[in-house]
């Protein structure tokens, strides 16, 4: 095959349902990507996992697979290839099969890629030496050993291939780097040798590029005008060539716009060092990568090199951290700032005078340049801000006082204080973030390759 | 004479998180901005810029392919999407606030415009 189509179809848990179907339809693909984890997502669903062993899994996805059966029926060489398996690819491709099998598709083969989940032998790997020093401030993870509730390596494309190979229509991942969702298909179906750098350097940032969704294709582009039409944007496309030759596109006739400026965007979205984009696949170098607009929505890109790939894995570990709430007032009428910071400060004071010490505390004034404090330009005192209060502490008790602090403000609290609906905000566990690596010989990636029929034996 | 402009008459840009570390790549219209922008936005500029967010350094990288500068700015997140109390706790509006940075009016303005 000289050129593959790879589009995807989501960029988030959370993204639009129906994009992926959209998608499918309205273009020929080879294969939909859907991408699912951010940095929280796995602490989440590992949460979720403590409670219930057979959730931990991206329920979205269930959702789109039945709404893709006609898709799936209709191109018969159509493949997906997911992260939704979260913390529990196995019963994600079991929720996947009952799907198949009810619509007749019991024959289609459907595979998992395991080896990211390292809660299990986590004291095995720090026995063996792993210290999982956080990247950002260097403690051992044996500070926060006890409260940990997930750890996961980010897995390169091999899995993914080895799932392909294996004949594979549908296959679901944990965590897996988001760009390798694009690099094992490549690698599958132009069998590019495992240091071919600057080929999967190419497939790496064609995976960069549409990972995000629409933020490729005209969403959160910051020369945003009227005239973008953004209600039916198109999800990207990339069509990438056995040489690493690569043009992003969109499907004809949808909204938004693929262009060298969408483009640039995306590129340096959440990326460091732009020499070195580190994947389990790959070292890639973006940055003499060059944009090319050939036709309406149709940039060819250029200039990726890669290197060596990385001797060790990121990994990502989440871990209990107390809890957090955050609720909001709205406050209108004159002086709306001045009196939303007092109403801050009085909620803060009760909270005090109930006995109550808390660890961190947020007040904002939205309306007012309160998302990013003291940067954010905040202009004239407006007529109306939003009142957002936020604390984080060990004690859910004192959490959950702040909570029950928001609505009596409405009739004690200075005039003007409104929009208090919805009830109290519940106070929420916090999982916090702590980013570390493993050295790459301590995981095995690997491949579950049945069909559906099979996956419910 | 040393009027100003904002950043945004020369350059767009997107902003993202990596844990506690906040990015912001900042893509010039032209090459002559970003030449300019090459001298003028400096790592220094950038982090006193957006010093009230307290940075803990600010790195700034090169992609001249694309006439893009990376700025990473180090602690800046409040602890990060987990942990932070902020309603932008991934630093996703950064580049519109970075937008609007003044900058002294170069001589050549109009060629570093959107075309």
């Amino acid at each position: 095959m000289a050129v593959i189509r790879i589009g995807n179809g989501a960029g988030f848990w959370g993204d639009a349902l129906d994009a992926p179907r959209l998608l499918a339809e309205s273009t020929r693909l080879d294969y939909l990507t859907l991408e699912y984890l951010a940095e929280l997502t796995m602490s989440i669903l590992a949460h979720q996992r403590t409670r219930d062993p057979s959730a931990g899994f991206v329920t979205d996805f269930p959702i789109v697979l039945e709404s893709l059966l006609p898709a799936l029926k209709s191109q018969p060489a159509l493949r997906i290839v997911t992260n939704a398996g979260g913390v529990n690819p196995p019963g994600c491709a079991a929720r996947a099969a009952e799907i198949l099998e009810a619509a007749g598709m019991g024959d289609v083969v459907l595979a998992t890629v395991n080896g990211d989940d390292l809660l299990a032998d986590l004291d095995v790997h720090l026995a063996a030496g792993e210290t999982f020093a956080n990247l950002e401030t260097g403690a051992a993870l044996s500070d926060v050993r006890n409260e940990t509730v997930s750890a996961n390596a980010y897995l390169g494309a091999a899995g993914i291939v080895e799932a392909l190979d294996g004949g594979a229509r549908i296959v679901v991942t944990g965590r897996v780097a988001d760009a390798s969702l694009t690099v094992g298909p490549a690698v599958h179906e132009f069998g590019w040798p495992s240091d071919d750098w600057d080929r999967l350097a190419a497939a790496t940032v064609a995976g960069h590029l549409i990972e995000c969704g629409a933020q490729a294709s005209g969403g959160m582009y910051s020369d945003w005008h009227n005239d973008l039409p953004l209600a039916d944007v198109g999800y990207p496309v990339a069509e990438l060539a056995h040489d690493g030759s690569l043009i992003i596109t969109k499907p004809e006739g949808t909204g938004g716009a693929v262009t060298t400026g969408t483009l640039a965007e995306q590129l340096v979205y959440e990326i460091g060092d732009p020499e070195h984009y580190l994947t389990p696949d790959v070292d890639a170098d973006f940055s003499n990568v060059r944009l090319t607009e050939e036709a309406a929505s149709r940039v060819r890109v250029t200039g990726a090199v890669g290197s060596v790939r990385p001797d060790s894995y990121k990994v990502s570990v989440a871990y209990r951290d107390g809890y957090m709430v955050s609720g909001t007032l709205v406050v209108c009428g004159r002086d709306a700032k001045r009196k939303a910071q007092r109403c801050g400060e009085i909620i803060l004071e009760r909270v005090r005078r109930a006995g109550f010490e808390l660890a961190r505390t947020n007040v904002e004034c939205l309306g007012a340049g309160d998302s990013l404090p003291g940067v954010a330009p905040s202009g004239n005192d407006p007529w109306e801000v939003v009142l957002r209060i936020s604390a984080h502490d060990p004690n859910r008790e004192a959490v959950e006082r702040l909570s029950r602090e928001l609505a009596p403000l409405v009739t004690s609290g200075p005039p003007g204080v409104t929009g208090y609906t919805g009830g109290r905000p519940k106070p929420q566990p916090v999982l916090a973030y702590w980013p570390t690596t493993i050295s790459r010989d301590r995981i095995a990636p690997v491949a579950d390759v049945k069909t559906a029929r099979e996956w419910l034996a | 004479m040393s009027e100003n402009t904002r950043l945004g008459e020369i350059a767009h840009a997107r902003s993202g998180d990596k844990g506690n570390d906040a990015n912001v790549g900042v893509v010039a219209y032209t090459r002559a901005g970003y030449e300019f922008l090459g001298n003028w936005l400096t790592e220094a500029r950038v982090a006193e810029f957006l010093l009230p967010l307290r940075p803990r350094e600010v790195r700034r990288y090169a992609l001249p392919g694309i006439l893009a500068y990376n700025f990473v700015a180090f602690g800046v997140l409040d602890g990060g999407a987990s942990r932070s109390l902020r309603v932008d706790s991934q630093g996703k509006t950064l580049a519109l606030a970075l937008l609007e940075m003044p900058v002294p009016t170069p001589a050549n303005i109009e060629e570093m415009r959107l075309q």
